[in-house]
């Protein structure tokens, strides 16, 4: 759970809002960004897992400028399309297919050691050694590049930043729901969200637990 | 100084060409199809002294000799081995250019001297084609026309300042006029080329039109007639041989910088830039082995080219060492100089590095890039293409219809329940129905023969499950079933 600070804001008269169902937009500060909580830190690599990593990974490419890379093995049939993806992000995408896991992690450590792509996603398919992740941070150091892996439940390396757990979370008709659980933090706190997100706007909308 | 051109004709050009490369005794002919019948191409010396002639159907020349081996005509070997002999007349003299389909006109102007003179020369060039096997005839002569006609009669060389009395006795069909204009002048009695300078000019331009006297004065040199030997195109390739093999993968990059460098010279003196270059590492046993790495985009930047090599250079077997460097632009294109300004965003070049590194390990067809296309069907919505031979474009922004941010190949949905289904089973999951928004019905492309579509058309539901995915289903009426094929964020 959130502090309850972090949902629930007191009003300007003092006294705390509904406690049924608070929704907090986050304003798009420039100083904070738009996706707050989930903003990754620059020139590291992360991790996701989960059912909804891959909705997660396209929330980040609206928080990144700069060219995209997608690097998946060639057999994956699970595509980005381009005409559902949120607007301005086709464009900037490059899919890199790799022939085996040692490509695919060749692929993104290039990726990543180049100061050009604004966000690096991967989908390995094996487990990652620490080896692997390890100098998977030293390219992303070296670029300036931030990195989001996306692995299968229990597969990530311990030289990840943060590791999230996604989650697609069925809600009210009006509500795209996730769920996004943030286990593994190396510079803060852990903790979990619930929030909105309808894939188009870079602009996400929490819902507390208790509005369930 | 008085102006020489060496006209050389190779009346055989077509068979003895083809005979060189497959040789073959007695009389062969070239056919070449016209129309619906086969007619004679071209024939060798045999097959001319039986009495057959170019042009002839093939058919009359079987009757006539029944042992006749032919061999279908090959314009485009006929051009290649035309430009060869151009380029190997370029010994000669430094202009050299095609005339007609069988022959070259060389300006030696100043240069017989060198072979010991004119006579000498001609007789050096008899010599080497009678070697290669491929008849030839060769005038000299100082306009091209002149040089041209002769070399029809027989060859010969012409005194400067005595065209008419030498080229006078030769037939008017030696002037390059068509053959009917010929045969109105016979009918005149005008025979020979001196004929025509005795009558008065006016009444035959008006009667044949003014091209036998330009003819005429083209071959007499009163109007002028210039070789226009075409600029050789630019070659992109260097070598270097070294006196000791080496075999270190350090001495094979300081040996393919020295090439990077004179190669990326020969690149911008011509404003061009590789796409794709080629090195090629000669061992001391006689064998080669080849590199090619592609570019992302056209450049001629010694330092950044020579990284890409690194890796199939270390993965090369040196055999008992290399001692030959080659390096050619197999593909390249203009790429003009453009203005560095310090501190500038280099942000083009290091995507384009990028994109090599990327494309020569996995192939630079699997570093790509989508572009909007206009169609319905979800699949042909987009099209995937490789990001260094094409540039980014706008995708128009359509928030309706929706459409899932994943796709994938159709997958079916099994142990459904209702229309549309309130619960199913998919990737050995079980769902249920939470809401659904639909149906959007999405016909085949019937110009298209796209096998995923055979089912007929499509009518596709947003499927929210009480489990959590966003599903995008379709049901195909045609084919009873329904199937997923996509995912909403």
């Amino acid at each position: 759970m959130p502090p309850a600070s972090q949902l629930q804001r007191p009003q300007p008269d003092g006294r705390l809002g509904p406690s049924r169902r608070v929704i907090v937009k986050i304003l798009p500060d420039p100083a904070i960004g738009p996706g707050a909580p989930f903003l990754l830190a620059p020139a590291r690599v992360h991790e996701a897992e989960g059912e909804g990593r891959r909705t997660f990974a396209l929330f980040q490419t609206l928080q990144h400028a700069g060219p995209l890379f997608w690097v998946l093995s060639q057999h994956q049939a699970s595509r980005p399309m381009p005409r559902g993806l949120p607007p301005g992000v086709a464009e900037r995408l490059h899919i890199v297919e790799a022939r085996s896991e040692t490509d695919l992690l060749w692929a993104t450590e290039e990726a990543l050691r180049s100061p050009v792509p604004g966000l690096v996603i991967a989908e390995p398919a094996k487990p990652l050694s620490l080896t692997a992740g390890r100098r998977l941070q030293l390219a992303a150091e070296a670029g300036q590049t931030t990195g989001l892996l996306l692995i299968h439940a229990g597969q990530g390396s311990n030289a990840a930043e943060t590791r999230w757990k996604c989650d697609l979370v069925a809600g009210p008709s009006d509500s795209t729901r996730h769920r996004w659980n943030l286990n593994k933090n190396k510079k803060g706190t852990s903790g979990f969200w619930t929030l909105h997100w309808d894939g188009t706007t870079a602009a996400c909308h929490m819902v507390s637990e208790t509005g369930e | 100084m008085a102006r020489r051109l060496l006209v050389i004709w190779f009346p055989r050009l077509a068979s003895d060409t083809s005979l060189r490369s497959r040789p073959l005794g007695g009389p062969v002919a070239l056919t070449r199809r016209q129309g619906n019948t086969d007619v004679l191409h071209c024939l060798n010396l045999d097959a001319e002294t039986a009495g057959l002639s170019r042009g002839m159907g093939l058919a009359d020349a079987r009757a006539i000799l029944p042992d006749l081996a032919t061999r279908p005509a090959d314009p485009v070997q006929e051009a290649r081995a035309q430009e060869a002999l151009r380029r190997w007349a370029g010994r000669y003299a430094p202009q050299v250019a095609a005339d007609g389909p069988d022959g070259l006109v060389a300006d030696i102007t100043g240069v017989a001297h060198l072979f010991g003179g004119e006579d000498a020369l001609r007789d050096d060039l008899h010599d080497r084609m009678a070697r290669a096997g491929i008849a030839v005839q060769t005038a000299i002569a100082p306009t091209r026309s002149g040089g041209h006609a002769l070399t029809r009669h027989g060859g010969g060389i012409v005194l400067d300042g005595q065209v008419s009395e030498q080229l006078g006795t030769l037939p008017v069909t030696a002037l390059n006029i068509p053959p009917d204009v010929a045969g109105g002048l016979n009918r005149l009695g005008l025979t020979r080329i001196a004929d025509l300078l005795r009558v008065p000019r006016a009444p035959l331009v008006r009667r044949f039109g003014p091209d036998v006297m330009k003819a005429l004065d083209k071959m007499l040199g009163s109007l002028p007639e210039p070789v226009a030997a075409p600029p050789d195109p630019p070659h992109f390739g260097v070598r270097i041989s070294l006196p000791e093999p080496i075999g270190l993968t350090a001495d094979v990059m300081a040996g393919l910088d020295l090439l990077l460098t004179r190669l990326c010279h020969k690149l911008a003196a011509t404003h061009m830039g590789a796409r794709r270059i080629r090195l090629e590492l000669g061992r001391v046993d006689g064998s080669t082995a080849r590199l090619e790495i592609g570019l992302a985009r056209a450049m001629r930047d010694p330092a950044r080219i020579a990284p890409l090599f690194h890796k199939g250079i270390d993965d090369t077997h040196a055999g008992f060492g290399i001692d030959m460097l080659r390096l050619v632009a197999t593909v390249t294109e203009p790429l003009l100089p453009a203005q560095i300004v310090p501190g500038q965003n280099r942000g083009g070049d290091e995507m384009s590095d990028l994109l090599s590194r990327l494309g020569n390990r996995l192939g630079f067809d699997h570093v790509l890039r989508c572009l909007p296309a206009d169609s319905l069907v979800p699949e042909r919505s987009f099209r995937v293409v490789p990001a260094a031979y094409h540039d980014a474009q706008p995708f128009p922004y359509r928030p309706r219809p929706a459409r899932p941010a994943l796709i994938f190949p159709p997958e079916p949905v099994r142990q459904t329940r209702g229309h549309p289904p309130t619960r199913f089973h998919w990737r050995n999951m079980r769902f249920s129905t939470l809401r659904a928004q639909g149906p959007e019905r999405i016909t085949p492309e019937w110009w298209q023969d796209d096998p995923a579509w055979r089912s007929g058309i499509r009518d596709y539901w947003r499927i929210e499950t009480s489990e959590g995915p966003r599903l995008w289903l379709f049901h195909t009426p045609n084919a009873p079933g329904w199937y997923a094929q996509g995912r909403f964020p």
